[in-house]
Order: structure tokens, then C-alpha cells, then sequence
């Protein structure tokens, strides 16, 4: 795990008295809420329908044991006693009043995070492989350079109030768990002739028009990964339409332009900033590295498993992935009880994993941006341990990647965009689809709930994908199929007319009866749907 | 409270700034104002006999202008740099970073706050034109960029 050096902390700790500085001049009435909006959100601090949301960055979504309670110490004292994982590996808290927001802040920079540019236009937390460092089959593991461009992008002076927000995605890995495609730039770290580069994607996003991003460029050496990307962003923060919030993101200008065109322009920027010395010398990744190197792994262990206990054979079977390390495993933990709220965890949830990420995960944890949790470096010998205690904590569900491993946005229950409520959506799929025979059945199935256009629950990239709409004060949802936020990334289609909050819920019954119907050997839902196309589904749907 | 603030050693600029069209035209000017959306790089011909170059900003949340003095200042451009429009005092460092040396916001600033913000971080983490060092080249004093 990075640990920050005096310069890290000293720039966190100067920004937490700069907020300090900024609210109390709000408080006190030198500022209006119109002044004082900026600032704010540029500090992940939103004011909702109930309250102020405060957004905590988890860079890459890595955690230590030490940081998570802190984050539990924090929902316990300042906010409901709740949590909420988000699909940028964020954590929010939705109860947080103005006036406690400076010490939250303070209280987060003790333990080495902050808020910074969890929202605002401009680049927003890094996302990344919630494997990364621990599968197999990687490149190397991509968080050194998730980090320094964590340390890049952190007030960069030019790119603070670019047309609209910047999501950067950095994975090493030929299968993507991190929706890389999705982001307004996409690094795929490579080994070409033994040297370590990346390929660039620009231009995917979600919001009211979803693109899966194109390459733009097929090999960036690693020294130089920082001067092509602030060629990307110069292109975009110059040309990039500002007319419109809603033709703002980089996709539209990468569209609008072509993306020969826009590589064309980027190259030409590229050309002129690899020489002003703004890449950080090659030491710098070497003083990164090590942080992230594997920690102590014991040698010799044994892969034997107890799988006696039927219901714990059932969770290892369904949350437990292998591991590079002989004798170790990763554990995924689900934040999708049966009728709960996705991604949301107590205090004392929050506590335990804490506790067990200490005790048995050499002290580290990962958000995934399918809002669940992972313990990456468990001993076998310890699974059973660990998942008894899941259990008395209600965390134990085995359903990771199946029906009821339900992503969705806070919705109208909390989020003043929303025009709809995921939340409660979510509560009834996932009560319709509990048996864990027929969610076994169906297999990897991701459905994916936003409450409103701007898509935070990933609909669009829903194998299926549900959005809520207002139609004339009336709920109403919309369904989607076939999309997919992985390495076979896809934006869904529209089944047709949308429908109530259970008639919703009845459509997906429908389309997930004839996938069982339909399905050939081995095919996922997604694999039976673009096989047959959408014709069947929709007479199944509404014929 | 603050109604011009200049970092420049010696008076500021007082010609009236005219615009890119009427500058790169004819003009004898040594005054610009580049409006945002306004591309930087048409003066690049001319940089010799600018010595004041003002940059507006419409609204604070447009930072086309960032990108703007930037580019100047990487062509080598050494002559006065101006911010001018809705300029708040929460962006001052950021525009002194990329090359900003005077201002002239629409709304007055307060003095304590400018002397604060522009004295709350010590340290920074991208190089730019400012000459400020950053945090890696600190870190690593040894290496070329350090």
C-alpha cells in the first residue's frame, strides 16, 4: 500500500484548512450558496434532497484496515452510522452537516485520505482493477501509475475546470473488471519488446449518451504516460463544447471531431509536450513500486479446503477467486444482502471488515465498482474463519456477478437529479430472485439500476440495465439488454415502452425465462441475447 | 480590497487591449485580449512585440483560459499576462501556476484572503511555467527534470 511521504500529507492537510477556511466564511455569511458551490464541490460535498452528501476518494479503491475504520468511525459519529460504496470505488456518506464537514476531513487526513476532486469538473479519483496486484495473469500490477497520476491530477492547475468531469482508468489485465472502456480515458498497461507502456482509449462514458471508448493510441511508453495525457486533456479543456452540460464530456468532442481527428490534434500536442520536462523521472515509479509490492506471502501453504459445510462451500464456491500466491485466495465480500441497499454498509459492518482485513488479509482491502468489498490476500486455512464471521455480520451472501449482485445509483431516495427510485427497485429483485438455485441457474447475470440519465448505476453497461424516468410525475422504468462494462464492453439496447416499478421486475422474470429456455451449452444470458437479438425478448416481454 | 493585482516587477500595461482579429490584422498593437475559445497559438507569430496579453474569463467554471496562457508561456512568451474577468480568489494559484503574472477581476478581492490562498500549499505536484518546483523533482533532486 502507498503510504504518503511529508510532501503528500503536507498538501492534504493544507487543503483540509483551506475548506476549514472556505465554510466557515459560508457559516458566517461572506458567502452566498452560489459563491460557495464551487468550492464545495470541489471537495465531494453535495447538497441532496435531506442533507449534505460528503464523496471520500478511495484512490484505485485501496484500502488499509486502518483507513477502513476510520471510514466506519466516521459513519458512526458523523453520518447515520452508515456507508455507502459507490461504483467509483468511492465511499459516501449521505447524512453529513456543513458545519462537521472541516472535521470529517481532518479526521480522514489522519489516516492518509481526502475528498479532493470527488467531484467538480475536473479529474476525478482513479479507478482500477480491484485484482490488481493479485491475479495471475496481469501485466504488472497497475497501481504504481494509478498513483502517480493520483499525485498528477491532484490540483493540476490547468485541468481544474475543464468542460465537464474526467474519469481515468488505469488496468493491466486482458480481462477488465474495472469498466476501463467506460471512462472518459481508458490505460491498458502492455509489455511490448519487454518494455512496459499503454494502450490509450478516450472518449467512453455513460450519461444520456453512453460510448464505448476507441483506441487512440496503441502503445504509450511508461515515462511518458503523464505528457500524453495532458496532451489528451489540453486538446479536450480547449475544444471540449461548453454550450451544453450535456454534450460536454470528452466523448461528444472525440465523436464530434472523429477520433482520427482528435488523435490527430492529440499527437500533435503530444509532440510539442514531451519536451517541456513535464514527465516525473523514472525514480519516481521506482520509489512508488515498492509500495505495491507483494507483501510477505507465506510459502509452503496448502490448497486444501474443508468444504464439509454445504453453505460454506457455496460462498467459496461463488466469492472466493484464485490468487497468484500457492496456498492464498481472494475473498470477495458481497454489499448485496437479500432486500438490502447495495453498496451500503453499517458502522459495524464497516468495523468488522476492518478487523478482518487486518487480521487475515495482510491488512488490505478493495472496493470494487460493483460496490462490493475484497480481502485480497486471505490463507486458505483461514476462508472458513473468515466466513463465519461474514455470516453473523449479514455478510455472507454468495451471489457475486448473479442475479441479485445488483448495482444501483443512491436514486431519489437521497440524489436531487434522480428521477427515480433504484433503491427500492433493487430491494424487490433482489427478494424476487433469492433462491439460490435458480440464481445458480442463471449464472452470471449483472443488472444494473441508475435513477436518472446521468447512468451512476451503470445501466447501459447492464447485461441488464434498468433506468428510471419521470413520465408526467409517475415513476416509470426502462429496460435494457445486452450491454456490458467488461473487456467485451457494450452499451445495451432499449427493450421498448417502459413500465411500472413491479411490472419492471416481471419483464426481467420474462427475459431471464427465456434465456433459460433459449440457452445453449455454456452461454451466459449476455451470450444467449446477442446470439438471438433483441426480437424474442421483446414478444417475450410484451407479446 | 484588491481591484488589480500585478506580480511583475515595474508598471502594468495600460494600452488598451484589442482583439485577436484586429491584432493579427494590421493593427501595431502591443496589446491583445484573447476571449475564451479563442485559440492562443494565432499570436504565437507575434510574441515579440506583445506586452500585454489579457485573458478573459466569462464565467470562473470556463478554463479555456488555463490552457490559454500556458500555451504562451511554453512558446516563451515574457510580457505581461492578465487574467481579467470573473476571477475569484480561490483560482489565483491555479492561474499563477500556469503563468498569470497580473489581475484584474470584476469583483474587487479582499487582501486577507488573496495573501492567504496564495500562501496555503507549500508544495506542488505538476511542473508547469511557474518555475515552482514539484513535489517528484524534490523527491528526486539527483535526476535530470529534478
Amino acid at each position: 500500500m502507498y503510504r504518503y511521504d511529508s510532501y503528500d500529507q503536507s498538501i492534504v492537510d493544507a487543503r483540509v484548512e483551506e475548506f476549514r477556511d472556505q465554510v466557515q466564511r459560508r457559516l458566517a455569511g461572506a458567502l452566498t450558496e452560489d459563491q460557495f458551490k464551487p468550492l464545495r464541490l470541489m471537495n465531494g460535498l453535495y447538497l441532496q434532497l435531506h442533507a449534505y452528501m460528503l464523496r471520500v476518494a478511495i484512490p484505485y479503491g485501496t484500502l488499509s484496515g486502518k483507513q477502513m475504520r476510520k471510514l466506519g468511525e466516521i459513519a458512526a459519529k458523523y453520518d447515520k452510522g452508515y456507508g455507502h460504496f459507490t461504483t467509483r470505488q468511492n465511499l459516501q456518506y449521505n447524512w453529513i452537516k456543513l458545519a462537521d464537514a472541516p472535521d470529517i476531513l481532518a479526521e480522514l487526513a489522519t489516516v492518509e485520505m481526502h475528498a479532493i476532486q470527488t467531484s467538480g469538473n475536473c479529474i476525478r479519483n482513479i479507478s482500477s482493477d480491484q485484482y490488481a496486484g493479485v491475479s495471475a495473469d496481469e501485466v504488472t500490477d497497475p497501481r504504481p501509475w494509478a498513483e502517480l497520476l493520483r499525485q498528477w491530477s491532484t490540483f493540476h492547475p490547468e485541468f481544474t475546470y475543464l468542460p465537464r468531469k474526467f474519469k481515468i482508468c488505469v488496468i493491466a489485465n486482458e480481462e477488465d473488471r474495472a469498466a476501463m472502456r467506460l471512462h472518459d480515458i481508458g490505460l491498458k498497461l502492455v509489455l511490448r519488446d519487454g518494455q512496459i507502456g499503454a494502450e490509450v482509449y478516450a472518449g467512453g462514458g455513460m450519461g444520456r449518451t453512453p460510448m464505448v471508448a476507441p483506441q487512440i493510441r496503441d502503445f504509450v511508453p511508461e515515462e511518458e504516460i503523464v505528457s500524453y495525457l495532458e496532451a489528451c486533456l489540453r486538446v479536450y479543456n480547449r475544444y471540449g463544447r461548453r454550450d451544453n452540460k450535456y454534450k460536454a464530456r470528452i466523448k461528444i468532442l472525440v465523436h464530434e471531431l472523429g477520433v482520427e481527428e482528435y488523435k490527430r490534434q492529440v499527437e500533435e500536442e503530444y509532440a510539442h509536450m514531451r519536451e517541456l520536462g513535464l514527465n516525473p523521472p523514472t525514480e519516481e515509479l521506482d520509489r512508488i513500486r515498492p509500495f505495491f509490492a507483494g507483501p510477505a506471502y507465506e510459502t509452503g501453504l496448502s490448497d486444501d479446503l474443508d468444504r464439509s459445510d454445504p453453505a460454506f462451500a457455496l460462498w467459496v464456491d461463488r466469492q472466493v477467486a484464485a490468487h497468484k500466491q500457492p496456498g492464498y485466495a481472494i475473498v470477495n465480500i458481497s454489499l448485496k444482502p437479500r432486500g438490502g441497499i447495495p453498496g451500503d454498509a453499517s458502522a459495524e459492518q464497516i468495523a468488522l471488515v476492518a478487523d478482518l482485513a487486518e487480521r487475515y488479509s495482510l491488512d488490505e482491502l478493495r472496493v470494487t465498482h460493483a460496490q462490493n468489498l475484497v480481502l485480497p490476500h486471505v490463507k486458505k486455512a483461514d476462508l472458513h474463519a473468515i466466513w463465519q464471521k461474514l455470516d453473523e455480520a449479514g455478510l455472507a451472501e454468495a451471489n457475486l456477478d448473479l442475479i441479485t449482485d445488483i448495482i444501483a445509483c443512491p436514486g431519489l431516495d437521497y440524489c436531487s437529479l434522480a428521477n427515480a427510485r433504484s433503491i427500492p427497485l433493487a430491494q424487490k429483485l433482489s427478494e424476487r430472485f433469492a433462491a439460490a438455485d435458480r440464481q445458480k441457474e442463471l449464472g452470471e447475470l449483472k443488472v444494473k439500476i441508475s435513477g436518472c440519465i446521468n447512468a451512476c448505476g451503470h445501466h447501459h453497461a447492464g447485461h441488464i440495465g434498468v433506468l428510471g424516468v419521470d413520465r408526467k410525475g409517475v415513476e416509470n422504468f426502462q429496460l435494457s439488454l445486452g450491454g456490458s462494462g467488461a473487456e467485451d464492453a457494450s452499451v445495451g439496447q432499449i427493450t421498448g415502452p417502459g413500465f411500472s416499478e413491479d411490472g419492471v421486475v416481471d419483464a426481467i422474470e420474462k427475459v431471464t425465462n427465456l434465456y433459460l429456455a433459449e440457452r445453449e451449452e455454456g452461454e451466459r444470458f449476455l451470450d444467449t441475447y446477442r446470439r438471438l437479438g433483441m426480437k424474442p425478448f421483446k414478444e417475450a416481454i410484451y407479446g | 480590497m484588491v481591484e488589480f493585482l500585478s506580480f511583475r516587477e515595474g508598471d502594468a500595461g495600460q494600452e488598451p487591449a484589442v482583439t485577436v482579429e484586429s491584432f493579427t490584422g494590421q493593427s501595431n498593437s502591443t496589446a491583445v485580449r484573447i476571449e475564451a475559445g479563442e485559440d492562443a497559438r494565432e499570436l504565437l507569430p507575434f510574441l515579440d512585440r506583445l506586452s500585454l496579453v489579457e485573458v478573459n474569463f466569462p464565467a470562473y467554471g470556463d478554463g479555456r483560459g488555463y490552457s490559454a496562457a500556458r500555451i504562451l508561456r511554453e512558446a516563451g512568451y515574457q510580457g505581461e499576462l492578465r487574467a481579467v474577468g470573473d476571477v475569484l480568489v480561490d483560482q489565483l494559484v491555479a492561474m499563477r501556476r500556469c503563468g498569470f503574472d497580473s489581475f484584474r477581476p470584476d469583483k474587487a478581492l479582499d487582501d486577507a484572503a488573496v495573501e492567504r490562498a496564495l500562501n496555503r500549499y507549500a508544495d506542488v505536484y505538476q511542473k508547469t511555467v511557474d518555475g515552482r518546483r514539484p513535489v517528484w523533482a524534490k523527491r528526486h533532486p539527483e535526476t535530470a527534470n529534478g
